[in-house]
């Protein structure tokens, strides 16, 4: 029988194979148990300390048991609004113990997960690394007693989704639902030909292609990729690195999962592209815990490109180009989409942000010169590659060229992937999806914007609605404190703790905001808000902190009407603090009456 | 005209922050000139005589008498001030938070190392308070007017803050008083 020592001795004694090594003792034993942190800090040389930090930091990682399998059922919005409630509890019944237990027998463990990327086929769970969508009670109780059978989780898996996902190497019942091709991302391409371009001209002349195209960032924040790469190859360094950040933790996004099952060639060849651009030999496709089903898919695509030249010693048939890929597993935290945790991550440590300047280009990957890009962008480089930077430019608006990958979800007949140009206003999505009558379009995840009906003239753009590619439609029956309490819920969980503003800012702001969701506000809680909500914003370190407070904030502008109709008026103060309620569990305790004064001056 | 008049209570904390008051040292006579005590263990008036201007309350809500005193001091008070960490945050009382209140209670007196075994009892008699099953900072019990942080705020910034308060002029924080490490 395999043992824990046998897993630890099997990998390098280098502290940057940490993660694998944890990945490794929790996927056989479910657990880092005591005796495998001293053994893992052993080998790695490493403190316990570091090694339990660690375990501690990933979601899918645990110094306690989580069970011979384990369900991680997605939390998210459009998880509960699909109906997750009835789901989790099916599996709570079946299972016989709560959501954050295991099973007495140890056969099973109910876990909660921040959206796991299928935001369009929900509930979904992820079940020992196999994802199952649009769940329903009857089919919970049936994987779990499936599981107590002996029957794997893969083998539960009754049909497959469509395109690469019933291929042999991922076999998923996950869908593409592709409703929209557009011209650059699925427009018809010859693989190789960008990066065949490309290597025909200088690096700087790339760099220019790219720059004269007006390549925004398609993560979230927008920055112009040419310059990236610029800035990158300028660093005087013997190394430099090209990242793809393949984290897409934003609750509601999962156009870059499609990507990377239907055309990671193009990804590769994007990735490629930069590494030319920049002068680097090696790609790093850091890729989320949540996807790790594709890892085989992906590796048999980059094999594939290296038995066509396009990878590996003289890329594309360049002397002295060699460029490879590997490719790197996260392990569950939405702060891993943070380029510089990313980093931190990649290199097998806690996820934590680092401090900026040095950027990414001056000091990244192993302290190297990095240029770390969504998967998005490197797609589209590919794209203008081959296609020129006119072709592009002619695509969306001045300001915004080319079109975005979005990924719809929620209170819409036709959810899933939309590859628009960008200039569209919210509205004619809105038609596109199905979303007639919608209360409330979330733009950008929980993170961004929550737009009301007199928003829906407002353009997807970077000039106005920015967005990584998330978008929620909430119908007309849709509670949106309910919304704002889970996207704040999300923060509390997600926040890596550095920083006081965002660890416990957040939690301020989220007991404060259920104050007044519960009734029991006032104008100076709505002040409150406000306030701590510009001062978390302000004062934290990286863009969750900077972004955190955004479902408060957006909605007490698009929605004035809703926070003044749970206020009271005439009041100065409303207190949470419920004496009657506070004294039960003493009296409790004491076998006493409650009997409580008011007042002692009365 | 009359004197401000002041109120000051400790709630579920040490008594630490009235020693830091004291700590004006020889100040404390000016302050007998400034101002007028009303209920206060400093003068141990134990019910309050008059409407007073400034309340200032030490240690936060841990059972139904602390809820109870920090009402009437609301009541009786213009302006109420939350003096120390005690009454801004909880504190280190606040540290039970955690822990269910029937623990904390079986811990300390059935199970703790000097109980004799078998012999402990709960306490219950009916004119004890309480016990709420959290300790509460006062902000969450009754609206609080300022904060003075600190554990405790220092003797100057204590003083800083009540002067200010009862002459009607914007405070002046100086770096010491709001270093706290
Ligand atoms: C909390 C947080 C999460 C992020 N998550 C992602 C992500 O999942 N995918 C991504 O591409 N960018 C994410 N970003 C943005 C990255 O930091 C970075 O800007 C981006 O990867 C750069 O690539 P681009 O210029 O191609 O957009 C995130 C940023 C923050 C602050
Ligand atoms: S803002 Fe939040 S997530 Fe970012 S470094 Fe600070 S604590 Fe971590």
């Amino acid at each position: 029988m395999t043992t824990e020592k046998d897993i630890v001795l099997k990998h390098p004694k280098d502290p940057a194979a940490l993660l694998d090594v944890i990945r490794d003792v929790q996927s056989r034993f479910g657990q880092v148990s005591d005796e495998a942190v001293g053994r893992i800090a052993a080998h790695l040389k490493l403190s316990e300390a570091e090694v339990r930090g660690a375990v501690t930091f990933y979601h899918f990682f645990s110094l306690s048991p989580r069970g011979a399998s384990t369900v991680y059922l997605n939390d998210s919005i459009t998880s509960r609004m699909a109906g997750r409630t009835a789901v989790a509890q099916a599996f709570e019944q079946e299972a016989g113990c709560r959501f954050g237990e295991v099973s007495a027998d140890g056969t099973v463990g109910l876990f909660p997960t921040s959206c796991i990327g299928m935001n369009d086929q929900e509930p979904s769970a992820i079940v020992d690394g196999v994802v199952f969508t649009a769940l329903t009670p009857d089919k919970a109780r049936a994987i779990v007693r499936g599981l107590r059978a002996g029957t794997p989780a893969r083998d539960q898996v009754a049909s497959f989704g469509d395109g690469a996902n019933q291929s042999d190497l991922v076999r998923a019942m996950v869908v593409n639902n592709i409703r929209r091709r557009g011209p650059v991302l699925f427009g018809a391409h010859e693989s190789g030909a960008g990066l065949r371009k490309a290597v025909s001209m200088t690096p700087e002349k790339v760099i220019d292609e790219i720059k004269r195209a007006s390549l925004l960032g398609r993560g979230g924040a927008g920055f112009p990729t040419g310059l990236k790469w610029e800035f990158c190859r300028r660093e005087a360094a013997d190394r430099r690195f090209v990242v793809c950040n393949a984290d897409e933790g934003e609750p509601g996004t999962f156009k870059d999962r499609v990507i990377l099952t239907e055309l990671p060639a193009l990804l590769f060849e994007g990735m490629a592209i930069a590494g030319y651009a920049i002068g680097a030999k090696t790609g790093v496709l850091y890729l989320r815990s949540e996807y790790a089903y594709l890892r085989a898919h992906l590796e048999s695509v980059l094999a594939g490109m290296r038995r066509q030249g396009l990878l590996g010693k003289k890329a594309a048939g360049a002397a002295g180009f060699d460029f490879d890929i590997v490719v790197k597993s996260g392990a569950g935290a939405y702060i891993c989409g943070e380029e510089s945790a990313l980093l931190e991550s990649a290199e097998g440590k806690r996820g934590e942000p680092r401090d900026r300047p040095p950027f990414p280009v001056q000091t990244g990957y192993l302290n190297q010169p990095t240029t770390v890009n969504n998967v998005e962008t490197l797609a589209t480089a590919a794209r203008i590659m081959a296609e020129g930077a006119a072709w592009f430019k002619a695509l969306g608006t001045t300001q915004s060229a080319g079109t975005k990958l979005l990924s719809v979800s929620g209170d819409c007949s036709r959810p899933g992937v939309y590859e628009i140009e960008y200039g569209l206003p919210i509205a004619d999505l809105l038609d596109m999806a199905g979303g007639a009558g919608a209360k409330a379009v979330q733009v950008g995840g929980p993170s961004g914007s929550c737009v009301a009906p007199a928003g829906f003239g407002r353009k997807i753009d970077f000039s106005d609605l920015a967005t990584g590619g998330s978008v929620i439609v909430f119908g007309p029956d849709r509670d949106i404190f309910e919304v704002v309490s889970n996207f704040m819920e999300f923060f509390v969980d997600e926040s890596c703790g550095w920083c006081v503003p965002c660890r416990a800012g957040n939690v301020l702001l989220k007991k404060k905001f259920e104050k007044v969701a519960r009734g029991l506000g006032t104008a100076s809680d709505l002040r409150d808000l406000e306030d701590w909500g510009r001062l978390v914003k302000s004062t934290s370190r990286c863009g969750l902190g900077q972004t955190s407070p955004n479902p408060i904030l957006t909605t007490l502008k698009s929605f004035p009407e809703l926070y003044a109709a749970k206020i009271r008026t005439g009041e100065e103060f409303v207190p949470e603090f419920n004496l009657e309620e506070a004294v039960q569990d003493g009296c409790a305790a004491a076998h006493r009456e409650p009997e409580c004064k008011e007042s002692l001056d009365e | 005209m009359s004197k401000p008049v002041i109120a000051t209570t400790s709630l579920a904390g040490c008594f630490g922050c009235h020693m830091s008051l004291l700590d004006i040292d020889e100040r404390i006579l000016k302050l007998v000139d400034l101002v007028e005590f009303n209920k206060s263990p400093i003068d141990d008036i134990k019910r309050f005589t008059k409407p007073v201007d400034v309340g200032l309350i030490e240690g936060g809500c841990c059972n139904s008498e602390n809820v109870a005193v920090l009402r009437s001091f609301r009541k009786n008070c213009k302006v109420l001030v939350s003096v120390g960490e005690c009454a801004v945050m909880g504190g280190l009382p606040a540290l039970r938070n955690s822990i269910p209140l029937k623990e904390c209670l079986e811990e300390a007196y059935l199970n703790s190392p000097t109980v004799d075994p078998g012999s402990g009892i709960i306490p219950n008699d009916e004119d004890l308070p309480i016990i709420l099953d959290k300790v509460y900072p006062c902000h969450e019990v009754v609206k609080i007017d300022y904060f003075l942080p600190g554990c405790p705020p220092s003797a100057d910034l204590i003083w800083e803050a009540v002067t200010a308060l009862v002459e009607g002029r914007p405070l002046n924080l100086t770096y010491d008083m709001i270093k706290f490490d």
